[in-house]
């Protein structure tokens, strides 16, 4: 077995026992990057040197005795969280050469626990989209079928992890951009809730929607990886003061005594009847783990893009306005006028679909049409929240599909962002609740391209979801599964 | 719904965006399906429902007024695509 192959639980043991360095695991995931990596194109930059530097203190670290659970570890970013001193472009031509002057906490927490940082993976420019063909600079592939697409926007996080370059990622989540791909790629993906997690050093979306999360080949390594992460941060006023237990603790076997919710509007027409099929084994496993099935409803679901797609372009904006060619990043050359200058550097350096979000948002806001579009989202965004509120109390965890469709090919949606923004609608809603969701692989198209089973929880409850991506694991067999490349 | 050309040059100048000839031929559409389909709203009637900007609702995060550290100026400077070693050199206003 190559040592790129293992978990990161498997890879932790081996690395305590000294029957593998840092060091080794981390050449075998640079050797990986470099055999696969030219066709999977999951990193925009791999930092070989300063890999091998943390591995080496990983294990110098080790040997002292002053191990951590993902000391010596090597993990893909997605490059929308600020690196110090290691470009972060947001898959955006207009942070094409920004060099971040700190670290997002979580990559500070990752450091802190002596985790080794191989390098930045490919996204949709500014994390919008959702099969990262957006991104400006290469587009990953899906390591189960060629030419189709790994998902985004945390595209190469996610192909990253089922290629194998790498023992586990992060990603962002902001309508999905970390469950979708994930499903669509055969790993685990969590969106944790809205605050667990710090965003200090994330790029800007959507702030009200933006979670990071990470993605892995099991749900034992996902719950290693919330350990690390989760937690307060002063340095982002929505994160919240709010105990983390333990999520490794939630892995037990058994779901007696847990109601698992199926909300029938999530399973409609539209579903692809292999998405339904793995769906409904996974819903035979929870039964047979011990949980009691229950029927809830979410009776706004259908209103649920058409909410998300006025309040993200909404705050991406004003987010956005900011990149304006003054302070960092592109600037257009020989500016006329400060003017001219602002308008040239962001038509030169925003691709097309950032500028249609900014235009969507901006008219949503402008005079005269915000109480139509802005207001009357977020009015409707209370109403989906108060949907999940009354489903929690029939029940702990909702089972459902992430997307509608297994991947499909690249090029698709080419000039219909609609019918791509439509294919949202089961992931959304998590993002405008604030609540925790959970990506598991379940299963198989009749072509060969992974489905994965999406289950939600209350707020702050990612231990219930944990419980319950586990005992679905342990029911599907599909832990660390990957194809061959 | 129907978006006119005129009305997405106007949004493109508040958001500070030059659209291309090909953009002007193509976002007006894509804009009036998006919003079109964002009408799907008024089906509900949310009079009376408040808005949630957030949702977990946090109450105003406030913080000790206390002297840290902060980023040296050759470091806040050193991401400028053009910069003088004091300042960010931008076109002249006045």
């Amino acid at each position: 077995m190559n040592p790129y192959e293992l978990s990161i639980a498997q890879a932790r043991k081996e690395l305590d026992n000294g029957t593998l360095s840092s060091r080794e695991l981390t050449t075998s995931c640079l050797d990986r990057i470099k055999a696969v990596d030219d066709t999977i194109k999951s990193f925009l930059l791999v930092t070989e040197e300063e890999a091998l530097q943390q591995a080496d203190a990983a294990d110098k670290a080790i040997a002292a005795g002053e191990t951590a659970p993902l000391c010596g570890i090597p993990l893909a970013i997605k490059d929308l969280l600020c690196t110090k001193g290691v470009t972060t472009t947001c898959g955006s031509k207009i942070l094409e050469n920004f060099v971040p002057p700190y670290d997002a906490t979580v990559i500070k927490k990752l450091k802190n626990e002596g985790a080794v940082l191989l390098g930045k993976a490919s996204m949709d420019e500014f994390a919008m989209g959702s099969t990262s063909e957006n991104c400006a600079f290469a587009i990953p592939d899906n390591p189960w079928k060629e030419d189709y697409v790994a998902g985004g926007s945390s595209g190469g996080s996610a192909s990253s992890v089922a290629a194998m370059e790498c023992l586990g990622s992060l990603g962002s989540d902001t309508g999905g951009s970390i469950r979708q791909p994930a499903s669509l790629c055969g790993v685990v993906g969590i969106k944790p809730t809205y605050g667990r997690v710090s965003r200090y050093g994330l790029v800007a979306f959507a702030s009200s929607l933006d979670q990071i999360g990470p993605l892995n080949r099991d749900v034992t390594d996902a719950a290693m990886m919330m350990n690390a992460i989760s937690g307060y941060d002063p340095r982002d006023s929505t994160s919240v003061k709010q105990d983390v237990p333990d999520f490794t603790a939630s892995l037990t076997k058994g779901m007696e005594g847990m109601k698992v919710g199926i909300p029938a509007e999530y399973f409609t027409d539209g579903l692809d009847a292999d998405v339904a099929k793995v769906v409904e084994n996974g819903i035979r496993i929870f039964k047979d783990a011990g949980a009691e099935i229950v029927d809830i409803t979410l009776p706004h679901t259908e209103y649920c893009v058409a909410v998300y797609y006025l309040i993200a372009p909404a705050e991406a904006s004003s987010n956005l306005a900011r990149y304006d060619g003054v302070a960092y990043g592109y600037r257009a050359e020989d500016p006329e006028s400060l003017e001219d200058m602002y308008r040239r550097t962001r038509s030169e350096a925003f691709g097309d679909e950032v500028k249609r979000r900014i235009l969507i948002g901006t008219y949503a806001l402008s005079s005269g049409y915000y109480d139509a579009y802005y207001k009357k989202a977020s009015q409707v965004r209370t109403l989906i929240l108060q949907d999940f509120q009354k489903a929690y109390e029939s029940c702990d965890v909702i089972v459902s599909p992430v997307t509608p469709t297994p991947a499909w090919k690249k090029g698709t949606h080419a000039g219909d962002p609609l019918a791509l923004y439509l294919s949202d609608i089961l992931t959304i809603s998590a993002n405008l609740a604030g609540i925790p969701g959970i990506s598991v692989p379940g299963g198989f198209s009749s072509d060969g391209l992974p489905i994965g089973i999406q289950l939600q929880g209350a707020h702050f409850r990612e231990d219930v979801l944990f419980k319950a991506a586990y005992n679905l694991e342990l029911g599907t067999g599909l832990a660390n599964k990957c194809p061959e490349l | 719904m129907n978006i006119t050309v005129e009305e997405v040059e106007h949004v493109a100048k508040l958001a500070k965006l030059n659209l291309s000839k090909e953009e002007l031929s193509t976002f007006p559409g894509q804009l009036d399906s998006i919003l079109g389909y964002a009408a799907k709203l008024d089906e509900l009637d949310t009079e009376g429902v408040v808005p949630t900007t957030h949702a977990f609702s946090n109450q105003n995060a406030f913080r000790e007024d206390e002297k840290k550290e902060s980023l040296p100026r050759n470091k806040a400077l050193a991401n400028g695509p053009n910069e003088n070693g004091e300042a960010f050199v931008v076109p002249k206003i006045l």
